[in-house]
């Protein structure tokens, strides 16, 4: 048993944290959110250069074609500097659901440009109606001749008012909850009857409403079958998920130092708060959350191959980390009192960002509910 | 034993509940449900309203321009109030200022704040926190020096709500460095725009000004807006926070909040669903509900001892505990709710369901609520020590 790093995962985990101690400070950040276009493009061709953002894609297309153990030295420093730079959006979830759906030539026309950061991609799969549901689409495909014709909104798309192309999930058959039928399909930004509404995020990113009118893309815009996109898609939000966990875990790992290191200096009635017993015991019940999330990411990037084990493990870390956040955050919050409450200090950014992360991909008691449903 | 209000009671409520039906604009319901911050202009409007009906300050005694009501009265029209959608409305001057100078102003002092309190014509706000004094209120250092017939006032205040609103502060300043630290505290008001003075925002994480920072530098302040005597500010600021108990657990508008979340439940869908069908959102819901219901019995409880005659003490700090814990939770089920629409941060137009779009805020700020007025970890350590003399 060896639960250690290689020296390339600790190479590269080193270089993403001293990227972020050095030019991705909280000040740096707020820079980079309060400007346009809301993420650094200087930042994301660094990303590029490092090989960052060709780790989890295929090494025929210009990835490093690595593990879930290699892309989390990636997202969990990216965690702790709360990273807005859309790494999710466009390398893992667009990345993955081409990788796995789309033929050669679709990969070796897009891959290659996500990986070395001249495209920006997204994937558009949520709908209005469909909370976290992947099968639920009502958008749909219609097949013209050597055409598609899309129509439909997609709704809160990470990423979407960079993205030059969207990977949208559209109906091509079946009914609304089919898993049969839905086809993933790569649209351009700039189609015709294609509108983004963009706006900012709780966690300081942004995102976008993406309304598709009459959108005729070619039939070879369809990435594989047509009817059966929902492999690559779950792929997609599978690895997405994982990802998020890290970072998630990064972010965890960071508010709960600074809380550690605030009660330590901060002074009420003479002393500092963290010399009475009860802030003691929550800084401990904090650091149990944080060692036990780390716990269940190592195990998820053990199984995360397996494609007997994935799902259960996935859904398993999802609620540990979900229910372990929750809890690391609003206690860093309630520890540090009103400053804890204010946009000027990194503790309620952390906050929002691990707010979002309870419930991304399905919420915490949704995935809990998933897991009794199908794991036990 | 029954809690069954009697027949004036139940008059009272009746006429309550049809004053709201009349008067209530339906754009300050809409912004009250949907969860945001009516501007200053709309709140003091309504107010006025308020006050010529004579129920601006439920708590205040007839000979000050309060209806004279009963604690049971008080509770009802709290009631009456948050099921009408109304919003609370400004508690610095008429729950907290007003009864501090009917005990303890002098008849000038009386005579001067008090009309205006009920006529908005003052916005008053609360200096007590400094940035090295929270919980530790009583070590404040903001310093007012006698000279002449003023104070000369220096130092800063912070998180003070609504600074940016209001034309006065009530302020503990430090008029004595001698003996206990409680000792040297005064009871100063201070007007927003003696010159020295400066207001400073702080934005909060649900991305609202609420707060902010105030600094004084040789602030002048007349001798006459001394509250009391020099030396007795802490017996004051006490005196206040076991005044006004009957709304603390916020009973009231977590019922209406109860009310809102099932509302946003039922309308919005999951699986091709009304949430409100899901047995995962009922039973959360209903642990929620449960939890509101053995709170409104400690609040009734408590009134009940009220009504009898008994002094209302450290149980205020019990109601606040559970009172902020079951709001907190409401929030946080409307963040499970709103789902994916949790993300848009609303600036501008809604980009979702307008009723979900609040959601995130609500959560952030409600974080604040086991903070302000006492921290959780604070009211545990005065149950501690008060209720069950754990020392
Ligand atoms: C939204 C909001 C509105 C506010 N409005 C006003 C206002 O209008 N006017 C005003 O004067 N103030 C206001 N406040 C300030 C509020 O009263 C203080 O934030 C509060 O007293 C806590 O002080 P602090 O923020 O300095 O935290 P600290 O006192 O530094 O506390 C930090 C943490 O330590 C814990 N702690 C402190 N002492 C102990 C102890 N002895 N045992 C165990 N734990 C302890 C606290 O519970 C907290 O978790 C407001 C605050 C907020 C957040």
């Amino acid at each position: 048993m060896d639960l250690t790093l290689s020296d390339e995962q600790k190479l590269i985990r080193q270089a993403v944290e001293r990227f972020i101690r050095n030019d991705y400070s909280f000040d740096a950040r707020k820079k980079i959110i309060g400007a346009e276009p809301g993420y650094s493009t200087a930042h994301w061709q660094t990303f590029a250069e490092l090989g960052w953002l060709g780790v989890p894609l295929p090494e025929a297309h210009g990835g490093f074609g690595g593990a879930l153990a290699d892309l989390l030295q990636v997202v969990e420093p990216f965690g702790a500097g709360m990273v807005v730079e859309p790494y999710l959006p466009s390398v893992i979830l667009a990345g993955t659901a081409i990788a796995e759906g789309g033929s050669e030539a679709q990969q070796a026309e897009l891959l290659p440009a996500i990986a070395d950061g001249t495209l920006i991609a997204a994937l558009a799969h949520g709908e209005r109606q469909s909370r976290f549901n992947p099968h639920d689409v009502q958008t749909s495909a219609r097949r013209e001749g050597d055409a598609y014709l899309l129509d439909g909104q997609k709704t809160v798309v990470p990423g979407a008012p960079w993205a030059q192309k969207f990977i949208v999930s559209a109906r091509t058959a079946g009914e609304r909850f089919d898993a049969e039928g839905i086809g993933l399909f790569v649209v351009d930004a700039d189609a015709a009857g294609l509108q983004v509404d963009s706006y900012r995020t709780a966690d300081g990113a942004r995102a976008g409403n993406v309304t598709l009118q009459q959108v005729r893309v070619p039939a070879s815009a369809a990435l594989g079958d047509p009817a059966a996109g929902l492999t690559a898609l779950t792929a997609a939000l599978d690895l997405g998920l994982a990802a998020a966990c890290g970072e998630a875990l990064g972010a965890m790992q960071a508010v709960y130092q600074r809380t550690l290191d605030y009660v330590k200096t901060r002074k009420q009635f003479d002393v500092p708060i963290g010399s009475f017993q009860v802030i003691q015991h929550r800084l401990v019940d904090m650091f149990t959350a944080v060692e036990s999330s780390r716990s269940m990411l190592t195990m998820l990037a053990v199984r995360f191959a397996d494609p007997q084990e994935r799902a259960r493990a996935l859904t398993a870390t999802k609620v540990h980390l979900g229910q372990n956040a929750r809890y690391v955050a609003q206690q860093a919050v309630q520890l540090h009192g009103g400053i804890g409450m204010t946009e000027e200090l990194d503790i309620g950014h952390y906050f929002r960002r691990l707010t979002l992360f309870c419930l991304a991909f399905g919420s915490t008691d949704e995935q809990l509910e998933t897991y009794a449903a199908e794991h036990i | 034993m029954n809690v069954d209000f009697s027949p004036a009671e139940l008059e009272f409520q009746q006429q309550v509940r049809q004053w709201f039906a009349d008067n209530l604009p339906a754009d300050l319901k809409r912004k009250n449900e949907l969860g945001k911050m009516p501007s200053r202009d709309e709140l003091v409007a309504w107010q006025r309203k308020l006050n010529e009906q004579g129920w601006l300050a439920p708590g205040w005694p007839e000979e000050h321009g309060g209806p004279g009501w009963t604690a049971t009265q008080r509770y009802i029209f709290d009631l009456e109030r948050a099921r009408a959608g109304a919003p609370i409305g400004l508690s610095m001057g008429i729950v907290m200022l007003g009864p501090v100078l009917m005990a303890f102003g002098t008849p000038e002092q009386k005579q001067t704040y008090l009309p205006r309190i009920l006529s908005c014509d003052d916005w008053w706000c609360q200096g007590y926190s400094e940035p090295g004094s929270g919980s530790d209120l009583a070590s404040l250092k903001t310093s007012a020096v006698p000279d002449g017939d003023s104070y000369v006032v220096n130092g800063s205040k912070i998180w003070t709500t609504y600074a940016h609103y209001a034309n006065r502060m009530f302020c503990l300043v430090r008029t004595s460095n001698e003996g206990k630290k409680q000792a040297g505290i005064s009871f100063l008001l201070i007007d927003m725009d003696t010159p020295g003075l400066e207001v400073r925002p702080i934005i909060s994480i649900d991305g609202e000004h609420h707060l902010n920072e105030v600094f004084f530098t040789d602030v002048r302040v007349p001798k006459a807006n001394l509250v009391g005597q020099e030396g007795q500010g802490w017996t004051i600021a006490k005196y206040l926070l076991t005044h006004e108990r009957t709304t603390i657990a916020g009973v009231a508008d977590s019922k209406v909040n109860l009310g809102i979340l099932k509302a946003m439940a039922a309308e919005n869908q999951s699986n091709g669903k009304p949430m409100l069908e899901d047995p995962r959102i009922r039973r959360r819901i209903a642990q929620v509900e449960i939890d509101l219901l053995a709170l409104e019995w400690t609040n009734l409880r408590t009134l009940a001892a009220t009504a009898a005659g008994k002094a209302p003490g450290p149980e205020s700090s019990n109601l606040k505990l559970a009172g902020t814990a079951v709001q907190q939770a409401i929030t946080e089920l409307m963040v499970e709710i709103a789902g994916p629409w949790a993300w848009p941060w609303q600036t501008g137009d809604y980009v979702g369901p307008p009723e979900l779009a609040h959601a995130v805020e609500r959560y952030n700020f409600a974080r604040a609520a086991t903070i302000y007025g006492g921290s959780d970890e604070v009211q545990k350590n005065v149950l501690a020590k008060m209720m069950l003399g754990l020392k």
